[in-house]
């Protein structure tokens, strides 16, 4: 039994919360005077009450987390219903509660239920995802929030809950979720690109080659052809769903990424604005408080879901790096924690929450630096907000929490044996 | 089961997921922060802002430091017809100093030009104008006040052409330096375009800081960066205020120049062109529509410079040239007389003379401007074939000499828009009249300054200022000093040695100082101070003949040269040798003392058919 909580992880998420503090202030100070009235005075408030909830979650049981999970899950997914009917509309989204003056986001909370539920459910000694009985129950959990959080019209913040397939992929689920996954995405960008009629082509020219490859076993011939006419079907359709099922915006903005649509001055603004700010910072940045961009407010919504801009601009190349390299050392912690230990509940948990947070680091700072579409997430630890500030730290706390308390720790401060 | 070991190497898929995207990231940002510098410059167009501070314009004084140009701040009266409410007209037009039919002529202007289009109402508003209406300004509804703009301001009624004026520059002037920028100002004519260089000074740079709304934050670096303007440097010009003024007053009337040159140094005391403009109808928003006016005025031709520009027929003045250049070239010599009897005759065609002595020498020749004389010196000089082969030879000498003295060619002068003149070649005649059939007698006409041979002013008064020197000459100029009234302008300090030798002159002078006492040149004399002067009058067929005289005083050690040409005014007597009288006595004593010989001159009018 062991009883020590992981400090490099701590470490590494007071250095997180130190940055996305000062990053908050050079993007929203005021020169005359320091005032709490400010987003940084009020994320100074969240980060105390981060801390108190961290401290606070570390005293509870695992045996708790595992049993409160449910009715946290069900809490928030009503939570989130409740949000669609009386929520306040930010931006053309209701993701958004008010408690008195304050406003909170059931959505990060309800990320949190969701990975203590599947971490519960897959761990059950009966679980074998390899098993579609167990699995479609698996992708029910996962589907209720998402279903309802694209109901509130807030499509980005249900996209980390996709990323959570990595978690099930470790967990024995089929590879060819993963494969099927990836081959839509490759497809779908090639549709970007290229004509439709040479992607079929293309799609058709190897399936070809497999069959002739596979001459020897005609057996195979019946799979791999319903397999290119599922493929052939996607192609022809994906016109059709990308037409009917995405909103005019994020058409726009997908075409943004793509180029197709070059617009500085309109749609394509807040993204060249962000590229201008990060471009600009050259190697060693401009220096804390002196980014002319962002001391002008040339990048909008900068200290939530273009936090990385501040950094990217005053602190150059070696401060995105470093953020870069902060968060996967975090991650790569919390999965290499996770493998170690024998409890399955705390290594689903921790992939789970490794996939929620390399989900809001990938999409975040893609999208400042052109390489996703625009989609507000916020980056964990480091942009303002209360709710986001309060979830990702009792995602990450509870992980501490139940990593630290488990049986069988492998003694193995690196844990990098464990690549072999 | 969730076996631990079960799925364990897919460990190795997920993070090798993972940190194939964050090594991406890093990629795309090294690219993004170290590789490509046009962000860099993308963020500089989006926040800072490069404001150039305009310099003063360089003031212009006077030869004496009496100002002639310096700048002022005026604004510019917009109104937006569809927002102007109601208000009270009267004090508006009080303010403004204006009447009310003048009030609605300007409305009405506006209107026509859109009524949601912001049109100038006034320009040229003074500061305390601005002040009064910005006071005012919740009054009237639809009109807007322009920021100070800085303008020329004119502390001399005349001289438009030789300070020239200012306007803002066109494309092809930011095309060739690219100092220049929209709507900054140029100097387009006279000093204010030779002298640009100097007085448009330097311009500053601030940098400052613009927010997404265009808001000025404040200053890049706390102006680290920015650069105070340079004032543009003073002049001071060679003219006469005074002399230049009274030029002015005595053509009034009258077609035509004047141009008064200091011999000693070449410096233009004045420099009058007739008609001319006043030179303040050239600043403002009106500068546009009077500049069309002037420039449509086929008759009068302001805009035309006749002191450097008009060509004219040097008339009996070029004999002075040949009196030097014959004698240079061993044609005549001091002893030399020729005969006259009213006139000359060559072939079947004789050049008529007035009754005067005869025989004559060269200093009488002067005196009485006798034509068989300069006839026959032509003749000696291009037929002596003891020294030249052919006549084509002997012209060819002739005009390199008479070039020596400043005609045919542009002096080069601080002045733009000079023209050259006209001394024929060898090779025009040639082309005349065929190769080796051109003799003296062909060509006669020159000896007395017609035919072909024309001359400007200025390289008029040049000739009377070399003969004052007794053989040298300075390039007219305009500006004596830049930067400081102390520091002489430099380019024209070079003597020119015109290659006639300083014995010939004696009795050019001489003639000249006759024909002032007891010659053709009577009316240029000024009581008290010795004058030598020659009239001409360049025939100028169907109309009138053109009145010139070139003259210098005093004879002894002259100060200032001057040639006058008045267009259609007769014999050089008539007309140009009172207003040359005038000119040196005003220049000489600063005063008067003829009252009734100026008001012979002054105010009175030749009649020119249009």
């Amino acid at each position: 039994m062991k009883t020590k909580p992981d400090w490099l992880l701590i470490l590494i998420y007071i250095i997180l919360i130190l940055i996305g503090w000062f990053s908050i202030y050079a993007t929203s100070y005021q020169p005359e005077s320091f005032t709490m009235k400010s987003q940084y005075g009020y994320q100074l408030i969240w980060i105390g009450i981060s801390l108190l909830l961290a401290l606070f979650s570390y005293i509870l049981t695992q045996n708790v987390y595992k049993n409160i999970s449910l009715i946290l899950y069900m809490l928030f997914s009503l939570m989130l219903v409740a949000v669609i009917f009386v929520g306040a509309e930010h931006k053309g989204a209701k993701s958004w509660v008010g408690i008195g003056n304050i406003g909170i986001q059931p959505a990060e909370f309800a990320k949190y239920a969701t990975c203590l539920l599947v971490s519960k459910y897959v761990s059950d000694n009966n679980c074998n995802l390899t098993e579609w009985k167990y699995l479609w129950k698996v992708g029910l959990i996962i589907a209720i929030p998402i279903v309802i959080i694209l109901l509130q019209n807030d499509t980005g913040s249900a996209l980390p809950y996709v990323f959570l397939i990595f978690a099930l992929f470790r967990e024995g689920m089929s590879s060819w979720f993963l494969i099927i996954g990836s081959v839509a995405i490759v497809l779908f960008c090639m549709l970007m690109y290229m004509p439709q009629w040479a992607v079929l082509l293309l799609v058709i020219g190897i399936m070809l080659f497999i069959l002739i490859r596979n001459r020897k076993h005609k057996r195979t011939y019946k799979a791999v052809i319903l397999i290119f006419l599922v493929v052939i079907s996607y192609v022809l359709s994906v016109d059709m769903i990308y037409n009917r099922v995405l909103q005019p915006h994020q058409k726009q903005r997908i075409e943004l990424l793509f180029g197709k649509i070059d617009d500085p001055r309109g749609i394509g603004y807040n993204v060249n604005q962000a590229k201008i700010a990060i471009g600009s910072g050259g190697m060693w940045g401009k220096g804390f408080c002196s980014g002319t961009q962002t001391q002008l407010k040339y990048v909008p919504e900068q200290t939530t879901d273009f936090i990385f801009c501040t950094i990217g601009e005053e602190k150059g190349f070696v401060g995105t790096t470093f953020v870069i390299l902060l968060y996967m050392l975090l991650i790569g912690r919390i999965i290499l924690l996770a493998e170690a230990n024998q409890d399955a509940f705390v290594r689903i948990y921790g992939y789970s929450i490794a996939c929620i947070f390399f989900a809001h680091f990938a999409i975040n700072i893609g999208m400042t630096i052109g390489l996703m579409p625009v989609i507000g997430i916020p980056l964990p630890f480091i942009s303002f907000g209360g709710s986001s500030l309060l979830a990702f730290t009792i995602m990450l706390f509870t992980f501490i929490n139940v990593e630290s308390k488990s049986h069988g720790y492998e003694v193995n401060p690196t844990g990098w044996s464990q690549w072999n | 089961m969730a076996n631990r070991a079960l799925y364990k190497n897919r460990m190795k898929w997920v993070m090798g997921i993972f940190i194939s995207i964050s090594v991406l990231y890093i990629i795309k940002l090294f690219s993004l922060q170290i590789l490509d510098d046009t962000w860099k410059d993308k963020a500089n167009i989006n926040a800072l802002d490069t404001i150039r501070t305009q310099p003063p314009r360089g003031v212009i004084y006077d030869r004496y430091g009496e100002k002639l140009v310096d700048n002022e701040k005026s604004y510019e009266l917009y109104v937006l017809p569809v927002k102007v409410g109601e208000f009270d007209t009267a004090e508006l037009c009080k303010i403004l100093n204006i009447d009310t039919a003048d009030f609605n002529r300007r409305m009405e202007k506006a209107m026509r030009h859109g009524r949601r289009c912001v049109s100038v109402f006034m320009s040229r508003l003074s500061p305390q104008m601005d002040a009064y209406l910005r006071e005012k300004a919740h009054k009237f509804k639809g009109f807007y006040l322009s920021p100070p703009i800085a303008i020329r301001k004119y502390h001399i009624q005349g001289a438009a052409h030789v300070l020239g004026y200012v306007t803002e520059v066109n494309k092809e002037d930011i095309a060739k330096d690219a100092y220049y920028i929209q709507r900054d100002n140029i100097g387009r004519s006279g000093i204010e375009r030779s002298y640009e260089k100097e007085l448009r000074g330097v311009k500053g740079v601030t940098i400052a800081l613009r927010d997404p709304s265009g808001n000025i934050q404040g200053s890049y670096m706390d102006g680290q960066y920015d650069e105070n303007a340079i004032p543009g440097q003073s002049l001071w010009c060679s003219i006469d205020k005074e002399l230049q003024e009274y030029g002015e007053k005595l053509m009034e009337g009258k077609r035509g120049s004047i141009v008064a040159i200091e011999p000693s140094s070449g410096e233009i005391l004045a420099l009058v062109t007739s008609p001319a403009y006043d030179p303040s109808l050239l600043v403002g928003s009106e500068k546009g529509n009077n500049y069309m006016a002037l420039l449509r005025d086929s008759v009068n031709k302001p805009l035309f410079n006749r002191a450097l520009m008009a060509q004219y027929p040097p008339g009996s003045t070029f004999k002075l040239v040949n009196a030097l250049v014959f004698q240079q070239a061993g044609a005549v010599n001091e002893h030399t007389r020729f005969s006259c009897s009213h006139g000359f005759a060559y072939g079947n065609r004789k050049l008529g003379c007035h009754g005067h002595a005869s025989p004559l020498d060269i200093a009488g020749s002067v005196q009485n401007s006798c034509n068989a004389w300069y006839c026959r010196g032509l003749i000696a000089m291009l037929d002596d074939r003891k020294h030249y082969s052919s006549t084509e030879e002997a012209y060819a000498v002739w005009r390199k000499m008479v070039g020596k003295l400043g005609f045919g060619d542009k002096f080069g002068s601080d002045l733009p828009y000079e023209l050259t003149g006209f001394i024929p070649t060898e090779a025009y005649y040639n082309k005349h009249y065929g190769k080796g059939r051109w003799k003296a007698t062909t060509i006669i006409s020159i000896s007395i300054g017609q035919g072909e041979i024309c001359a400007t002013p200025i390289q008029l008064a040049n000739l009377a200022a070399l003969i004052a020197n007794r053989g040298y000459f300075y390039t007219p100029h305009i500006v004596k000093a830049i930067g400081n009234k102390d520091s002489l302008n430099t380019k024209y300090t070079v003597k020119h040695n015109v290659g006639i030798e300083r014995k010939y002159f004696t009795p050019v002078v001489l003639g000249m100082e006759r024909a002032v006492s007891a010659g053709t040149a009577r009316r240029a004399s000024v009581p008290g101070v010795k004058v030598c002067a020659k009239t001409g009058t360049a025939q100028n067929p169907p109309s009138q003949d053109h009145s010139l005289l070139v003259c210098f005083a005093p004879a002894e050690h002259p100060q200032i040269a001057i040639s006058v040409i008045v267009e259609n005014g007769g014999f050089g007597a008539t007309w140009a040798a009172p207003i040359a009288s005038l000119m040196i006595e005003k220049y000489l004593k600063r005063t008067i003392s003829r009252p009734e010989y100026e008001a012979t001159i002054v105010g009175k009018s030749i009649h020119y058919a249009k």
